[in-house]
Protein backbone atom coordinates (compact mmCIF):
# COMPACT_ATOMS: atom_id res chain seq x y z
CA UNK A 1 0.00 0.00 0.00
CA UNK A 2 2.94 2.29 0.66
CA UNK A 3 3.82 2.03 -3.02
CA UNK A 4 0.48 3.41 -4.12
CA UNK A 5 0.70 6.35 -1.77
CA UNK A 6 4.08 7.56 -3.04
CA UNK A 7 4.07 11.31 -3.60
CA UNK A 8 6.35 13.90 -5.18
CA UNK A 9 8.71 16.38 -3.51
CA UNK A 10 5.93 18.94 -3.75
CA UNK A 11 3.98 17.13 -1.08
CA UNK A 12 6.65 17.70 1.57
CA UNK A 13 7.29 21.30 0.56
CA UNK A 14 4.69 22.81 2.87
CA UNK A 15 6.26 21.30 5.96
CA UNK A 16 9.84 21.90 4.82
CA UNK A 17 9.11 25.51 3.92
CA UNK A 18 8.00 26.21 7.46
CA UNK A 19 11.65 25.68 8.34
CA UNK A 20 13.55 26.64 5.20
CA UNK A 21 12.81 30.25 4.35
CA UNK A 22 12.95 29.57 0.63
CA UNK A 23 10.99 27.75 -2.07
CA UNK A 24 12.36 24.25 -1.72
CA UNK A 25 10.98 22.22 -4.62
CA UNK A 26 13.29 23.90 -7.10
CA UNK A 27 16.35 23.47 -4.87
CA UNK A 28 18.71 20.90 -6.33
CA UNK A 29 19.64 17.93 -4.16
CA UNK A 30 22.57 15.58 -4.65
CA UNK A 31 21.96 12.10 -3.30
CA UNK A 32 24.70 11.16 -0.83
CA UNK A 33 24.23 7.52 -1.74
CA UNK A 34 24.44 7.46 -5.55
CA UNK A 35 25.37 11.02 -6.50
CA UNK A 36 22.28 11.61 -8.65
CA UNK A 37 21.29 15.26 -8.84
CA UNK A 38 17.82 16.65 -9.36
CA UNK A 39 15.17 19.05 -8.13
CA UNK A 40 13.67 18.39 -4.73
CA UNK A 41 10.37 18.34 -6.60
CA UNK A 42 11.48 15.10 -8.25
CA UNK A 43 12.21 13.27 -5.02
CA UNK A 44 9.81 10.57 -3.89
CA UNK A 45 7.90 11.34 -0.70
CA UNK A 46 6.46 8.72 1.61
CA UNK A 47 4.24 10.61 3.98
CA UNK A 48 2.60 7.77 5.88
CA UNK A 49 3.02 8.28 9.63
CA UNK A 50 5.23 8.52 11.53
CA UNK A 51 7.27 11.25 9.90
CA UNK A 52 8.01 11.86 6.26
CA UNK A 53 10.69 10.00 4.33
CA UNK A 54 12.02 11.48 1.11
CA UNK A 55 13.89 9.17 -1.24
CA UNK A 56 16.13 9.44 -4.27
CA UNK A 57 14.20 8.50 -7.44
CA UNK A 58 17.35 6.97 -8.94
CA UNK A 59 18.60 4.64 -6.20
CA UNK A 60 15.84 4.68 -3.57
CA UNK A 61 18.10 5.77 -0.72
CA UNK A 62 16.72 8.16 1.88
CA UNK A 63 17.66 11.77 1.06
CA UNK A 64 15.75 13.52 3.83
CA UNK A 65 13.68 12.62 6.83
CA UNK A 66 11.28 15.07 8.39
CA UNK A 67 9.12 14.76 11.47
CA UNK A 68 6.82 17.25 13.20
CA UNK A 69 6.58 16.70 16.93
CA UNK A 70 4.67 18.86 19.41
CA UNK A 71 7.79 20.50 20.80
CA UNK A 72 10.12 20.36 17.83
CA UNK A 73 10.65 19.61 14.18
CA UNK A 74 13.31 17.08 13.16
CA UNK A 75 15.04 17.25 9.81
CA UNK A 76 17.65 14.67 8.86
CA UNK A 77 19.59 15.71 5.78
CA UNK A 78 22.34 13.10 5.95
CA UNK A 79 21.13 11.60 2.68
CA UNK A 80 21.64 14.88 0.82
CA UNK A 81 25.30 15.45 0.01
CA UNK A 82 24.56 18.93 -1.27
CA UNK A 83 21.45 21.08 -1.36
CA UNK A 84 21.74 23.91 -3.89
CA UNK A 85 19.19 26.64 -3.40
CA UNK A 86 18.83 29.10 -6.31
CA UNK A 87 19.44 32.74 -5.41
CA UNK A 88 16.45 35.08 -5.53
CA UNK B 1 11.68 35.05 -16.30
CA UNK B 2 12.04 32.69 -13.42
CA UNK B 3 9.94 33.23 -10.36
CA UNK B 4 12.41 34.34 -7.71
CA UNK B 5 12.60 32.46 -4.44
CA UNK B 6 11.42 34.87 -1.80
CA UNK B 7 12.99 34.52 1.62
CA UNK B 8 10.03 33.79 3.81
CA UNK B 9 8.88 30.95 5.97
CA UNK B 10 5.49 29.57 5.22
CA UNK B 11 3.01 30.16 7.98
CA UNK B 12 -0.57 29.16 8.51
CA UNK B 13 -3.07 31.86 7.59
CA UNK B 14 -6.78 31.96 8.36
CA UNK B 15 -8.79 32.94 5.30
CA UNK B 16 -12.50 33.44 4.61
CA UNK B 17 -14.47 31.04 2.42
CA UNK B 18 -16.14 33.05 -0.34
CA UNK B 19 -17.57 30.25 -2.48
CA UNK B 20 -18.77 26.68 -2.06
CA UNK B 21 -20.32 24.80 -4.97
CA UNK B 22 -20.81 21.15 -5.86
CA UNK B 23 -19.27 20.30 -9.23
CA UNK B 24 -19.90 16.54 -9.62
CA UNK B 25 -21.35 13.81 -7.40
CA UNK B 26 -18.11 13.65 -5.41
CA UNK B 27 -16.31 16.96 -5.96
CA UNK B 28 -16.86 20.47 -4.73
CA UNK B 29 -15.24 23.78 -5.52
CA UNK B 30 -14.23 25.67 -2.39
CA UNK B 31 -13.21 29.28 -3.02
CA UNK B 32 -11.13 31.21 -0.55
CA UNK B 33 -10.12 34.84 -0.49
CA UNK B 34 -6.32 34.92 -0.84
CA UNK B 35 -5.75 38.07 1.26
CA UNK B 36 -2.28 38.02 2.72
CA UNK B 37 -1.03 35.12 0.63
CA UNK B 38 1.65 35.59 -1.97
CA UNK B 39 0.20 35.41 -5.48
CA UNK B 40 0.45 31.88 -6.76
CA UNK B 41 1.63 30.32 -10.00
CA UNK B 42 -0.59 27.89 -11.88
CA UNK B 43 0.22 24.38 -10.67
CA UNK B 44 0.91 25.26 -7.06
CA UNK B 45 -1.08 23.94 -4.15
CA UNK B 46 -2.07 24.94 -0.65
CA UNK B 47 -2.13 22.87 2.51
CA UNK B 48 -5.38 22.99 4.48
CA UNK B 49 -5.42 22.27 8.21
CA UNK B 50 -8.40 21.31 10.35
CA UNK B 51 -8.19 21.37 14.15
CA UNK B 52 -10.70 19.38 16.18
CA UNK B 53 -11.97 20.63 19.56
CA UNK B 54 -9.65 18.17 21.29
CA UNK B 55 -6.68 19.66 19.46
CA UNK B 56 -6.29 16.84 16.92
CA UNK B 57 -5.04 18.21 13.62
CA UNK B 58 -5.23 16.93 10.08
CA UNK B 59 -3.59 18.49 7.04
CA UNK B 60 -4.22 17.87 3.36
CA UNK B 61 -2.90 19.39 0.16
CA UNK B 62 -5.18 20.79 -2.54
CA UNK B 63 -4.12 22.14 -5.91
CA UNK B 64 -5.21 25.66 -6.71
CA UNK B 65 -7.60 25.34 -9.64
CA UNK B 66 -7.83 29.02 -10.55
CA UNK B 67 -5.40 31.27 -12.41
CA UNK B 68 -3.32 33.82 -10.52
CA UNK B 69 -5.13 36.50 -12.53
CA UNK B 70 -8.40 35.71 -10.73
CA UNK B 71 -9.46 37.17 -7.42
CA UNK B 72 -10.26 34.08 -5.41
CA UNK B 73 -8.37 30.83 -4.84
CA UNK B 74 -10.43 27.88 -6.06
CA UNK B 75 -9.77 24.45 -4.61
CA UNK B 76 -11.29 21.26 -6.01
CA UNK B 77 -12.08 18.90 -3.15
CA UNK B 78 -12.88 15.28 -3.83
CA UNK B 79 -14.98 13.81 -1.06
CA UNK B 80 -13.47 10.55 0.19
CA UNK B 81 -15.99 8.59 2.22
CA UNK B 82 -13.67 7.83 5.14
CA UNK B 83 -11.57 10.93 4.72
CA UNK B 84 -10.53 12.95 7.72
CA UNK B 85 -10.66 16.29 5.97
CA UNK B 86 -12.61 16.15 2.72
CA UNK B 87 -16.07 15.35 4.18
CA UNK B 88 -15.78 18.41 6.42
CA UNK B 89 -14.83 20.62 3.49
CA UNK B 90 -17.65 19.33 1.31
CA UNK B 91 -20.47 18.74 3.81
CA UNK B 92 -19.93 21.23 6.62
CA UNK B 93 -17.84 24.17 5.43
CA UNK B 94 -19.91 27.11 4.14
CA UNK B 95 -19.48 30.57 2.71
CA UNK B 96 -18.54 32.89 5.53
CA UNK B 97 -16.58 30.24 7.43
CA UNK B 98 -12.84 30.39 7.78
CA UNK B 99 -10.18 27.96 6.64
CA UNK B 100 -6.62 27.56 7.86
CA UNK B 101 -4.26 27.45 4.87
CA UNK B 102 -0.55 27.42 4.14
CA UNK B 103 0.80 28.36 0.74
CA UNK B 104 1.15 28.75 -2.15
CA UNK B 105 3.55 25.83 -2.30
CA UNK B 106 5.65 24.23 -5.01
CA UNK B 107 7.70 26.06 -7.61
CA UNK B 108 8.56 22.84 -9.38
CA UNK B 109 5.17 21.77 -10.72
CA UNK B 110 4.21 25.10 -12.29
CA UNK B 111 3.58 26.52 -15.74
CA UNK B 112 3.50 30.19 -16.56
CA UNK B 113 3.17 31.79 -19.97
CA UNK B 114 6.83 32.79 -20.24
CA UNK B 115 7.79 29.11 -20.27
CA UNK B 116 6.06 28.72 -23.61
CA UNK B 117 5.00 25.43 -25.12
CA UNK B 118 4.00 23.09 -26.39
CA UNK B 119 2.17 22.31 -23.17
CA UNK B 120 0.96 18.74 -22.61
CA UNK B 121 -1.29 18.10 -19.61
CA UNK B 122 -2.41 14.63 -18.55
CA UNK B 123 -4.93 14.30 -15.72
CA UNK B 124 -6.51 11.44 -13.81
CA UNK B 125 -9.71 12.25 -11.94
CA UNK B 126 -9.36 15.20 -9.58
CA UNK B 127 -5.78 15.53 -10.84
CA UNK B 128 -7.23 17.93 -13.41
CA UNK B 129 -7.33 20.65 -10.72
CA UNK B 130 -3.87 22.22 -11.28
CA UNK B 131 -4.48 22.06 -15.04
CA UNK B 132 -7.65 24.15 -14.67
CA UNK B 133 -5.34 26.79 -13.22
CA UNK B 134 -2.79 26.37 -16.00
CA UNK B 135 -5.38 26.60 -18.78
CA UNK B 136 -7.15 29.51 -17.06
CA UNK B 137 -3.79 31.28 -16.86
CA UNK B 138 -2.97 30.31 -20.47
CA UNK B 139 -6.11 32.15 -21.55
CA UNK B 140 -5.73 35.12 -19.20
CA UNK B 141 -2.13 35.66 -20.27
CA UNK B 142 -3.06 35.46 -23.95
CA UNK B 143 -0.52 32.69 -24.47
CA UNK B 144 -0.20 31.29 -27.98
CA UNK B 145 1.62 28.20 -26.78
CA UNK B 146 -0.02 25.10 -28.28
CA UNK B 147 -1.69 23.26 -25.42
CA UNK B 148 -3.34 19.86 -25.04
CA UNK B 149 -5.09 18.12 -22.17
CA UNK B 150 -5.80 14.41 -21.89
CA UNK B 151 -8.25 13.92 -19.02
CA UNK B 152 -9.05 10.43 -17.79
CA UNK B 153 -12.25 10.13 -15.78
CA UNK B 154 -14.16 7.07 -14.64
CA UNK B 155 -17.52 8.39 -15.86
CA UNK B 156 -18.90 11.42 -17.68
CA UNK B 157 -20.72 12.58 -14.56
CA UNK B 158 -17.39 12.74 -12.74
CA UNK B 159 -15.74 15.04 -15.26
CA UNK B 160 -14.86 18.21 -13.36
CA UNK B 161 -15.65 21.61 -14.94
CA UNK B 162 -16.66 20.09 -18.26
CA UNK B 163 -18.11 23.37 -19.53
CA UNK B 164 -14.92 25.24 -18.71
CA UNK B 165 -12.94 22.61 -20.61
CA UNK B 166 -15.32 22.95 -23.55
CA UNK B 167 -14.59 26.66 -23.62
CA UNK B 168 -10.87 25.92 -23.74
CA UNK B 169 -11.44 23.46 -26.55
CA UNK B 170 -13.38 26.07 -28.51
CA UNK B 171 -10.50 28.51 -28.25
CA UNK B 172 -8.04 25.96 -29.60
CA UNK B 173 -6.77 23.86 -26.68
CA UNK B 174 -6.68 20.18 -27.64
CA UNK B 175 -8.97 18.77 -24.94
CA UNK B 176 -9.46 15.00 -24.98
CA UNK B 177 -11.55 13.23 -22.37
CA UNK B 178 -11.35 9.49 -21.94
CA UNK B 179 -13.83 7.54 -19.84
CA UNK B 180 -12.62 4.36 -18.22
CA UNK B 181 -15.77 2.84 -16.74
CA UNK B 182 -18.53 3.59 -19.20
CA UNK B 183 -19.30 4.41 -22.81
CA UNK B 184 -22.37 6.68 -22.75
CA UNK B 185 -24.69 6.57 -25.71
CA UNK B 186 -23.65 9.16 -28.25
CA UNK B 187 -20.31 9.79 -26.54
CA UNK B 188 -17.93 11.28 -29.11
CA UNK B 189 -14.88 11.29 -26.85
CA UNK B 190 -12.49 8.48 -26.00
CA UNK B 191 -12.89 5.42 -23.83
CA UNK B 192 -10.31 3.33 -22.05
CA UNK B 193 -7.18 3.92 -20.00
CA UNK B 194 -4.57 6.49 -20.91
CA UNK B 195 -2.14 3.82 -22.04
CA UNK B 196 0.85 4.13 -24.35
CA UNK B 197 -1.30 3.80 -27.48
CA UNK B 198 -3.66 6.57 -26.45
CA UNK B 199 -0.82 8.80 -25.29
CA UNK B 200 0.90 8.29 -28.60
CA UNK B 201 -2.30 9.19 -30.45
CA UNK B 202 -3.22 12.37 -28.59
CA UNK B 203 -0.05 13.84 -27.12
CA UNK B 204 2.49 16.15 -28.66
CA UNK B 205 5.28 13.93 -29.97
CA UNK B 206 8.64 13.85 -28.18
CA UNK B 207 10.29 15.61 -31.13
CA UNK B 208 8.62 18.92 -30.26
CA UNK B 209 9.91 18.67 -26.66
CA UNK B 210 6.67 19.58 -24.90
CA UNK B 211 6.48 20.56 -21.25
CA UNK B 212 4.60 17.56 -19.87
CA UNK B 213 2.66 17.61 -16.61
CA UNK B 214 0.93 14.54 -15.18
CA UNK B 215 -1.34 14.73 -12.13
CA UNK B 216 -3.70 12.32 -10.39
CA UNK B 217 -3.62 9.24 -8.18
CA UNK B 218 -0.14 7.78 -7.74
CA UNK B 219 -0.86 4.62 -9.72
CA UNK B 220 -2.22 6.64 -12.64
CA UNK B 221 0.67 9.10 -12.65
CA UNK B 222 3.33 6.41 -12.52
CA UNK B 223 1.72 4.34 -15.27
CA UNK B 224 1.37 7.38 -17.53
CA UNK B 225 4.92 8.61 -16.83
CA UNK B 226 6.31 5.15 -17.61
CA UNK B 227 4.29 5.03 -20.84
CA UNK B 228 5.48 8.48 -21.87
CA UNK B 229 9.11 7.49 -21.40
CA UNK B 230 8.35 4.29 -23.29
CA UNK B 231 7.13 6.23 -26.31
CA UNK B 232 10.21 8.42 -26.32
CA UNK B 233 9.62 11.38 -24.03
CA UNK B 234 12.56 12.58 -22.02
CA UNK B 235 12.04 12.05 -18.27
CA UNK B 236 13.55 15.49 -17.73
CA UNK B 237 10.57 17.10 -19.49
CA UNK B 238 7.95 15.21 -17.49
CA UNK B 239 6.79 16.68 -14.19
CA UNK B 240 4.53 14.69 -11.93
CA UNK B 241 2.21 15.44 -9.05
CA UNK B 242 0.98 12.31 -7.36
CA UNK B 243 -2.10 12.52 -5.18
CA UNK B 244 -1.39 9.28 -3.34
CA UNK B 245 -3.56 6.18 -3.07
CA UNK B 246 -7.14 7.39 -3.26
CA UNK B 247 -8.48 4.44 -1.32
CA UNK B 248 -6.26 5.36 1.61
CA UNK B 249 -8.23 7.33 4.18
CA UNK B 250 -5.19 9.24 5.29
CA UNK B 251 -5.21 10.94 1.89
CA UNK B 252 -8.64 12.52 2.15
Amino acid sequence: MAELSRLDGNAAAGGLEEVFAVEITTAVATCASCGATGDVGELIVYADAPGTVIRCPTCGAVVMRYARLPQSTWIDLRGAAVLRIPAR
Amino acid sequence: MARAALPRRLTWEVLPVVGHEQLTPKTWRVSVSPDGLEQHLAGQHVDVRLTAPDGYRAERSYSIASAPERGALDLVVERLEDGEVSPYLTDVLAVGDQLELRGPIGGYFVWHAELGGPLQLIAGGSGVAPFLAMLDHHRAAGSDAPARLLYSSRTLAEVIEREQLEQHRRRGVGVEITLTRERPEGWAGRVGRADAAMLQAVSFPPEVAPHVFVCGPTAFVEAVADSLVGIGHSPARIKTERFGGMEDRSRG
